[in-house]
């Protein structure tokens, strides 16, 4: 009997060592951690729970039935992370390289299986050098199993991806359809096609970095959500991430003792919006004065920074915001910021997440580098995905709300639940000046009148009463009680429930 | 005794007026440019006339305005402050013509004392020792270099119509006299509307002290002792106490006795300051006489108990002095930081906006002594590019120099201010500095002890350990909370550790935490404890813990795996990491921060003023590349080593805004 335990501990801590000492120590000279030790990082200590450890490849091409290490170049199981369940994959690059395989493949379908059954999010952490190309076929087949299961996973469970090494060709539609990615600065990128066939197909010279790097992606084309310093931050990054997370999709969002004063004021934010309307300001001031503990979790913070996106609590609760940013192109809606609004918007209402929007936008960006790159659609993404939400929705009007960005922004008309307005709100079609201009066509030439029409318009229309007269503003409330007001308002709204026509599914303007 | 008076001023000197005024029964009026709409002193006043655009060209220095904001709330009386028309005897005389009391000094003090030359002669005269110099005015740039060499470098070079440090060079060579004498003539015009420029000798060495007299229109007149500010930066003073630690009584008296003579020689009637530079033999040169209220005065107040601007007003009454100099005894200790809205971490340059946090100390008792804080902004309120960049006068009064000092360090780390740069840490440094401790600071005190300017406060082993045991306890507190969180899988929940590894500095500190109810105890891998109290919980900006019953005031921000804290100066990054973690975070690579060693960024937000080199040019290591200006001061940015423009991307005239790239070198 204690031959055979030990048969089993030696087979142990020959799958523990992966690679072997060698592949460890030049993983680590590269300031990358190895598969198993991310995942101690990223679970609560002593939580993880391994599966398929003795899986082995089954190729015999190419001398591969040779060299067939424990594990296939990936760790598979689940754990907690601060006592939630989680279920992790892993990919050891000191293993194969992280190579892709059928057994690979399927230890990874394993537990995405269990996950959507148990009800809990799945975390990949990615660092892998591609399909297992000696595998031929095989390694395609169990692409492809993964991505239907993060199709058939999506909007059921959380799906995290970490970008922690290599992520190539067909590798990285599997983290492209879940819902966050995250990249390690310098020792992560992710691309379609690598530089060499860049080189080859299109003569243009540039490196993996540049191509597809952390930068790249959270700046430049938004694959990416977020980029960390290193394996160490990210994975801490990642767990403060799932604090704010249902487990699935069945389930409220998380709640945590929280030390803030629900009805905390704050008078600094009377002063928020400049006497002069085109001066820029803050709004991330406004959001981490009405979060609990100022804590703000931002998602995708180098992109379209005219609209913030990101996570905060109130009460506890986790609520996802949605605010545009007068500081970056004055707040404007266009292809990127609708684009990325949209999305996380979806998120939320697929994990029952509330959602607070705080609108200042001056309308859509004008140009003809927004049409023809399909603003109507890209517009009518975040349109869409505010109209078919059906969490607790609360808007709050700070500055400009003016024309179909009014309509877009969570109106009362998408049916918003609570629709509030600082005093200084400008709810209208157009700015003044450019509503006297068409209103008073005839006027153009008389610079005097146009302003005394100017004039007129925004007395009329630069302030919130005129919708607060119709009941699509519910009410004008101080800048100073916002938190109050916005966390009474979600506090109502804890058992919304409305349904919606059955259908397939709806047909968002892609 | 005045129903209503009106300030003719802002910020904190406005409010700190009014505070007085409300003590009195006066009701008082405000004035305010379209910049001040909100200031707190607008609020303050019971009445207030809004009296132009925001620069003081077009507003608070404007005579004609504030003769009807006069006329239009019928106040009896001015209080001008400090700055703006303070020192203008065309102001006084059209108060005077309109039979409104000015609450200062006689127009012909003014007059005589305002003008740095004149002022000068009628102290020679007085018998008073004047620092060697050259009194007659200077044409232009060949002269000054001329006369530089004569009186012999270091030589001062100063706007007649100067005060505050504008408009005011030193320069050590041909060059530097030069190049001086043209910056201060365009400040000295911008800012005085009055570009005549003297120079004189540059007395090495030297402490600032200066004498606060206080004279009625009686005859009668006191000395109430002296302050010291010697801690000036760019000629701009930023820590003031009272009394000197220097000083003794014989000194003392002599200069008060000679303070009250001059004073008396020309007539004055109100609260006054006669500056002297005191050598290190104690010999002490007049320097100028300020007709007015000085920023510190709250340091004499502190240590003799009298209201100076309590005082300017009955005199302006006509009141006689109801002190006499035997009242006058110094009690205590007081100590003033200028808070400025100026980057240490960017050789102090200028920084405008809003004040996203502002949470003063409470004033009243602290520790062994007082803090008083004189302020003209709030939460929420904005540091304007149009005036000076000035947020508080912090000051703390105790028994001792020392024990003030202590109040003041702690007055300082629970001073919160966000939005802009400021200089907290950099005073919080110097209440810190052994030679200020000592007394021993001379006005190069800080070009001196901070060559290379301030990079920051590296605190000592010991004070290290403090934080890092309270960084422990704090993580513990915030680790625990999140495993509260719902959703949990049962019997299967987290427990959080013990054993924490604390980076901090550079160092480490295993750490094992053992927590009851009221705090914890810390202990050491060298077997040491320290035993953490403090109702911190997670949120809060400020931790006000003991660590080993002694306070410690810490300033909070979370980070990833730890906590950015601020305390003594200190900006740490502080990270707390189970050991498993600390061992791996180990692995990770340090990255260097990327290299800007070969751009000129521009170090505030400002108006580009003039370009001085060319694309192609060879710069030497000092050489003037451009002149910013910011918040009326121009700037000029050097090379910082020899070089090759390579690239120019701004030109005079543009407004750029903080780490702009302004050159390329190759």
């Amino acid at each position: 009997m204690k031959d055979i335990l030990q048969e089993l501990q030696d087979r142990r801590e020959n799958a523990r060592l992966g690679g072997g000492q060698k592949r460890i120590d030049s993983q680590h000279a590269k300031g990358k951690l190895t598969a198993r030790e991310r995942i101690e990082l990223l679970l609560d200590e002593g939580s993880f729970e391994e599966y398929d450890t003795f899986v082995a490849h089954r190729c015999t091409d190419f001398g591969m039935e040779n060299n067939r290490p424990y594990g296939d170049g990936v760790v598979t199981g689940w754990g907690t992370i601060n006592g939630r369940m989680v279920y992790v994959f892993s990919q050891d690059f000191t293993v194969l390289g992280g190579s892709v395989s059928d057994t690979h493949a399927r230890k990874i379908c394993k537990i995405m299986d269990m996950a959507v059954q148990n009800g809990a999010p799945v975390i990949g952490l990615n660092d892998s050098g591609g399909a297992r190309i000696q595998e031929g076929v095989d390694a395609l087949a169990g692409y492809a199993e993964i991505f239907q299961r993060n199709i058939e996973a999506s909007g059921v469970i959380p799906q995290i991806s970490v970008i922690m090494g290599p992520c190539a060709g067909g590798a990285v539609y599997s983290p492209a359809m879940t819902d966050f990615i995250f990249m390690v600065k310098d020792t992560s990128y992710m691309f379609v096609t690598g530089p060499d066939v860049v080189k080859t197909v299109t003569n243009e010279i540039v490196t993996a970095e540049e191509l597809g790097g952390a930068s790249t992606h959270t700046r430049k084309s938004s694959v990416a959500d977020g980029a960390f310093e290193n394996d160490v931050e990210a994975l801490a990054e990642v767990r403060r991430l799932v604090d704010f997370l249902p487990l699935h999709n069945r389930e409220k969002p998380p709640v945590r003792p929280f030390f803030d004063e629900v009805d905390r004021i704050e008078a600094s934010l009377d002063t928020l919006i400049p006497d002069n309307p085109n001066m820029p300001y803050d709004m991330k001031e406004l959001i981490t004065k009405v979060a609990d503990e100022g804590d703000f979790y931002e998602i995708q913070r180098d992109f379209a920074g005219n609209i913030l996106t990101g996570f905060i609590r109130l009460e506890g609760q986790t609520v996802g915001v949605v605010a545009n940013q007068p500081m970056v192109l004055a707040g404007v809606l266009d292809i990127d910021s609708s684009r990325k609004a949209a999305r996380f918007v979806r998120f939320c209402d697929c994990f029952e997440i509330p959602i607070l929007t705080l609108v200042d936008v001056p309308g859509f960006l004008p140009g003809t580098s927004q049409e023809y790159n399909g603003v109507i659609k890209h517009g009518a993404k975040l349109l869409f995905a505010y109209g078919e939400a059906t969490v607790p929705m609360v808007t709050v009007i700070t500055r400009k709300a003016y024309g179909g960005a009014y309509d877009v922004m969570a109106s009362k008309h998408l049916r918003a639940d609570v629709n509030y307005a600082w005093p200084t709100a400008q709810i209208a079609v157009m700015g003044a000046k450019g509503a006297a201009e068409i209103i008073h066509r005839a006027d153009l030439g008389d610079p005097g009148k146009i302003q005394a029409h100017a004039d007129e318009y925004e007395d009329r229309f630069a302030n919130p009463f005129i919708a607060a007269e119709r009941g699509f503003i519910d009410e004008v409330i101080q800048p100073r009680s916002t938190r109050r007001r916005v966390a009474k308002a979600f506090a109502m709204l804890r058992n919304k429930s409305r349904q919606t026509p059955w259908k397939k599914h709806n047909n968002i303007p892609l | 005794m005045f129903d209503k008076i009106l300030i003719a001023n802002r910020g904190e000197i406005a409010c700190r007026v009014i505070k007085t005024a409300r003590k009195m029964g006066i009701k008082t009026v405000a004035v305010y440019s379209d910049a001040d709409k909100h200031a707190l002193h607008v609020e303050m006043a019971d009445e207030a006339v809004h009296i132009g655009p925001p620069a003081a060209n077009q507003s608070y220095i404007v005579i004609d305005k504030i003769m009807d904001a006069i006329k239009q709330t019928g106040a009896q009386a001015v209080h001008p402050g400090y700055g703006f028309l303070s020192e203008n005897p065309k102001f006084a005389l059209a108060l005077e013509a309109a039979g409104v009391a000015f609450i200062g000094p006689p127009v012909k003090a003014i007059e005589a004392m305002g003008d740095k030359i004149t002022s000068k002669k009628i102290a020679q005269e007085a018998n008073v020792s004047t620092v060697p110099g050259y009194m007659g005015l200077i044409g232009d740039a060949d002269e000054a270099v001329k006369i530089s060499g004569e009186i012999g470098y270091p030589v001062m070079i100063k706007a007649s119509a100067g005060g505050g440090g504008k408009g005011m060079r030193i320069a050590w060579n041909d060059e530097e006299a030069r190049e001086g004498f043209q910056s201060s003539k365009n400040e000295a015009a911008n800012s005085f509307g009055d570009d005549r420029i003297f120079i004189e000798k540059f007395v090495t060495q030297p402490r600032h002290i200066e004498i606060q007299v206080l004279c009625d229109a009686h005859g009668n007149g006191v000395y109430l002792h002296e302050r010291e500010c010697s801690i000036q930066r760019r000629n701009q003073k930023v820590v003031e106490e009272a009394p000197s630690p220097f000083l003794d009584p014989e000194t003392r008296k002599a200069m008060g006795e000679q303070s009250v003579a001059l004073a008396k020689a020309v007539g004055y009637a109100s609260a006054g300051t006669v500056e002297f530079i005191v050598d290190g033999d104690r010999n002490f040169y007049f320097l100028e006489m300020n007709t007015r209220l000085q920023v510190e005065h709250p340091v004499t107040e502190l240590i003799t108990g009298i209201d100076l601007v309590e005082q300017m007003i009955r005199v302006a009454n006509g009141e006689p002095l109801s002190i006499t100099q035997d009242d006058l005894k110094i009690n205590g200790w007081a100590i003033e930081n200028r808070l400025y809205a100026e980057d240490p971490y960017r050789g102090f340059l200028p920084s405008i906006g809003r004040l996203t946090r502002y949470r003063p100390p409470a004033e009243g008792p602290l520790g062994a002594g007082i803090v008083r804080n004189d302020t003209g902004v709030f939460e929420g309120g904005e540091i304007s590019m149009y005036y000076d960049p000035m947020i508080a006068k912090l000051c703390t009064w105790a028994p001792t120099r020392l024990e003030a000092i202590e109040v003041m360090r702690n007055a300082l780390d629970s001073f919160e201010v966000e939005g802009i740069g400021h200089n907290l840490p950099f005073v919080a440094a110097v209440m810190d500095h052994p030679k200020f401790i000592a007394g021993e600071m001379t006005t190069a005190f800080i070009e001196e002890e901070y060559p290379e300017g301030f990079e920051g406060v590296t605190l000592a082993e010991a004070e290290l350990k403090r934080v890092a045991a309270a960084a422990a306890a704090m993580n513990r507190v915030a680790e625990i909370r999140r495993t509260r969180v719902t959703g949990r899988l049962g019997n299967h929940e987290r427990r959080v550790g013990s054993d924490w590894v604390v980076s901090v500095q550079g160092a480490q500190f295993e750490t094992s935490i053992d927590a009851d109810h009221d705090g914890a105890t810390v202990s050491f891998a060298d077997g040491s404890k320290l035993r953490v109290e403090g109702n911190w919980t997670p949120g809060d900006n400020l931790a006000r813990m003991t660590v080993d019953a002694v306070p410690l005031v810490l300033k909070v921000d979370k980070i990833t795996q730890g906590f950015r804290l601020r305390t003594r100066g200190a900006d740490l990054k502080v990270n707390v990491r189970s050991p498993r973690q600390a061992e791996l975070s180990a692995l990770m690579i340090e990255k260097l921060p990327p290299d800007t060693s070969r751009l000129l960024l521009c170090p505030m937000p400002g108006l580009i003023v003039k370009i001085n080199v060319e694309v192609g040019q060879e710069v030497q290591e000092g050489q003037a590349l451009c002149t910013i200006e910011a918040m009326k001061m121009e700037n000029i940015l050097r090379a910082e080593r020899k070089g090759v423009v390579a690239k120019i991307n701004a030109g005079p005239g543009d407004s750029l805004a903080v780490d702009e790239v302004i050159m390329e070198f190759e």
